[in-house]
């Protein structure tokens, strides 16, 4: 039945180019049409099956109640209050960077935001273990959450004052968390081996990404010096890591390190994992910030020196700035792909984010739940591994953008 | 006119050559320039005109002779190199800014980073050398942002920034629109007549008729020739020059 109201409506121009598009792209042919008509059923139909799945599964309460062990692990609890405060001080860092900054940055605050709200909406209210001192995890994720979106708006209307304070934060923030998490200096010590689940993995990847840049590029430049020892020394190293699978460079790490080191076995293993995970990701770093060397015209470096700019200075200003800005995309590829590999250091007894999630669904408490609870808990684990890599990969889009503007 | 020169010449070049393995780009090249002279080298494609000139800053490395300026031996202390690099200024056909840097911090970042001058002062003198090269308005670009004159003007700005003793200039026009040679050859003729020593490769014939003081013709890695744009071109003395001449003129 057709109405006034829609008769006389012109459609917008919006409307117009999207029926455009569609006739243009998906039924420009019969074939064309028929394939369309198939894949979007097969589509509807995984949709509404998966949403059916969603609504009458039994495992949710299994995925969220243990929700201490998937982001913390065996992490003490009489002590959870502390990675809690190391969140909610990076939370606050980030929401209000978020609204100084704005940008990329605030692409991050709100991929965070995203990703603690996933865990923590589905988790109110569900019960906790006992001998918890710190808020429930539903109420830590909430609060953080709550300061990375209320840091954006304060964070605007602050003054320059505000940049200074948060560019020295930042600054220390690495050494503070490990501090607050770890101990020593008056906070009780917890040994890196009771660490695990998302706080691991976020740990290892952070440190992993972090420390491997300062070492991949002094490994690229050290490729391209004119010392011949230097050279090889990065050569040999390069290749050799470029030539072993990350799981060798764990193995090696936590198993022979300790036989070649004196007292490499007082080393703990949370230290051993995040070397090797660094060592690894460098060689790649280097390969790739050596391609973006190597596709500057000679004639910048030529323009630099006969300016005078000595050796070091033509790198630091000249040609690294311009090498590092052409790789963006790489090195977000290669951070995302760091932040998924750390899932391998199962292997070497560490518990991660995945390693937590495959505990949970093997205690006995879920063998009465039909089915088991590993559909709904690696969910919401792929789901964290998603938003984390979307926004990594967002946010290499807009650097990229942003680059493109000051060229043209 | 180099005789009567003598103690004032600022580039000496004695019976330099140069190999790149085992081809011979410069065989034998002596030439002196003095304080303000105004010399262009010009030569067929692959005389070594850009060889020559690029081993006046050492982008190039000589194996034989000497090359010494402004008082300073070229050998391989680096010391010595950088010396006559503040010195030195060049420009070249492909422009080489940094285009990762506003036209006012490619102008700014030698004098900062090599003389040790403060920001206030640099970026004050950016700016008068911008509204020299008739480009004031473009500071905070980007060089990408430009056209190609205007780019080769930002970089005569930013090698006149150094306030540099001599200018090098290896085809400043060859890669500019015809529309745009006129504005950058401008530029250069009033650095001309201000009194800077200036080495150009450059086959612009009318700029090198109205300020050069000599032209240098070079062919195989050798001068072949050499005398004032009136001698030059009215009676070539060798048969090559005379080639090359009639193909450009
Ligand atoms: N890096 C290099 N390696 C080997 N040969 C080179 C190199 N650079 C230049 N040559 C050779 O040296 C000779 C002189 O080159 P040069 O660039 O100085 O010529 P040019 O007179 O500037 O020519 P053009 O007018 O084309 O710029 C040429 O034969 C060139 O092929
Ligand atoms: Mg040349």
């Amino acid at each position: 039945m057709v109405t006034d109201g829609a008769t006389a409506r012109i459609p917008s121009p919006d409307i117009q180019r999207m029926v455009t598009w569609v006739r243009a792209n998906l039924f420009s042919t019969w074939y064309n049409a028929v394939i369309t008509i198939v894949l979007v059923y097969g589509l509807i139909s995984a949709l509404v099956g998966l949403a059916g799945w969603v609504a009458q599964a039994q495992g949710w309460p299994a995925a969220f109640t243990n929700m201490k062990l998937i982001l913390a692990w065996t992490y003490p609890n009489d002590q959870i209050w502390r990675p809690q405060l190391a969140v909610l001080f990076v939370a606050a860092l980030l929401g209000l960077s978020a609204g100084v900054w704005r940008g990329v940055v605030q692409l991050v605050a709100i991929g965070a935001a995203l990703t603690a709200g996933i865990l923590a909406v589905p988790a109110i209210g569900l019960p906790e273990f006992a001998g918890m001192v710190g808020l429930p995890s539903w109420l830590a994720l909430a609060t953080s959450v709550a300061l990375l979106l209320l840091g954006i708006p304060i964070g605007r209307r602050a003054g320059g004052w505000l940049r200074w304070v948060l560019i020295i934060a930042w600054i220390t923030a690495y050494p503070i968390v490990i501090l607050i998490v770890r101990g020593g200096i008056g906070l009780p010590v917890v040994e890196t081996k009771l660490w695990g689940g998302l706080m691991l993995t976020l740990l290892l990847a952070i440190s992993g990404i972090v420390l491997s840049f300062p070492i991949g590029v002094a490994l690229a430049l050290g490729r391209r010096s004119r010392l011949p020892i230097i050279r090889i020394f990065c050569i040999a190293y390069i290749e050799l890591i470029r030539g072993v699978p990350l799981v060798t460079v764990l193995y090696m790490g936590s198993l022979l390190l300790p036989l070649f080191l004196p007292g490499g076995e007082s080393v703990d293993q949370f230290i051993r994992a995040m070397v090797a995970v660094t060592l690894f990701s460098a060689a790649y770093l280097a390969e790739n910030v050596r391609g973006g060397l190597q596709a500057l015209p000679a004639g910048q470096t030529e323009a630099a020196r006969a300016l005078g700019l000595n050796v070091v200075q033509t790198t630091f200003l000249i040609t690294l700035p311009q090498a590092l800005r052409a790789i963006v995309p790489l090195l977000v590829g290669q951070s995302i792909g760091l932040f998924k590999d750390t899932s391998l250091v199962v292997i070497v007894g560490l518990i991660d984010l995945l390693g937590a999630a495959q505990n949970v669904v093997g205690q006995p408490d879920w063998l009465g739940t039909p089915g088991g609870v590993w559909r709904e808990t690696f969910l919401v684990i792929a789901a964290l591994y998603w938003v984390f890599s979307f926004t990594m990969s967002r946010v290499s889009k807009r650097i990229e953008d942003s680059f493109a503007k000051s060229r043209h | 006119m180099s005789a009567t020169l003598q103690g004032d010449d600022i580039i000496i070049c004695e019976g330099v050559s140069k190999w790149y393995g085992s081809f011979q780009a410069l065989s034998g090249v002596s030439l002196r320039i003095a304080r303000g002279e105004v010399v262009v080298v010009c030569g067929p494609s692959g005389s070594g005109k850009s060889t020559f000139i690029r081993t006046i800053n050492r982008l190039e490395e000589h194996q034989v002779g000497r090359i010494t300026v402004d008082g300073i031996e070229m050998t391989s202390d680096i010391r010595n190199i950088d010396a006559i690099r503040r010195e030195v200024g060049m420009v070249f056909q492909q422009f080489n800014l940094f285009p990762h840097l506003t036209v006012m911090q490619n102008i700014t970042l030698a004098p900062i980073w090599v003389r040790g001058r403060t920001r206030r002062a640099s970026e004050a003198r950016a700016l008068e050398l911008l509204e020299r090269v008739g480009i004031a308005e473009q500071a905070t670009k980007y060089p990408g942002q430009l056209s190609g004159g205007q780019q080769q003007r930002v970089a005569i700005a930013r090698a006149l920034a150094m306030d540099p003793k001599i200018m090098l200039f290896d085809e400043p026009t060859s890669a500019l629109d015809p529309e745009m040679v006129k504005e950058v050859l401008d530029v250069m003729k009033t650095l001309a007549r201000g009194g800077m020593t200036m080495v150009c490769v450059t086959h612009e014939m009318g700029f090198a008729r109205e300020v050069a003081d000599r032209i240098v013709f070079m062919d195989h890695g050798q001068i072949v020739e050499e005398g004032t744009p009136e001698a030059l071109f009215a009676n070539p003395q060798q048969e090559r020059t005379r080639l090359f001449l009639s193909q450009i003129l």
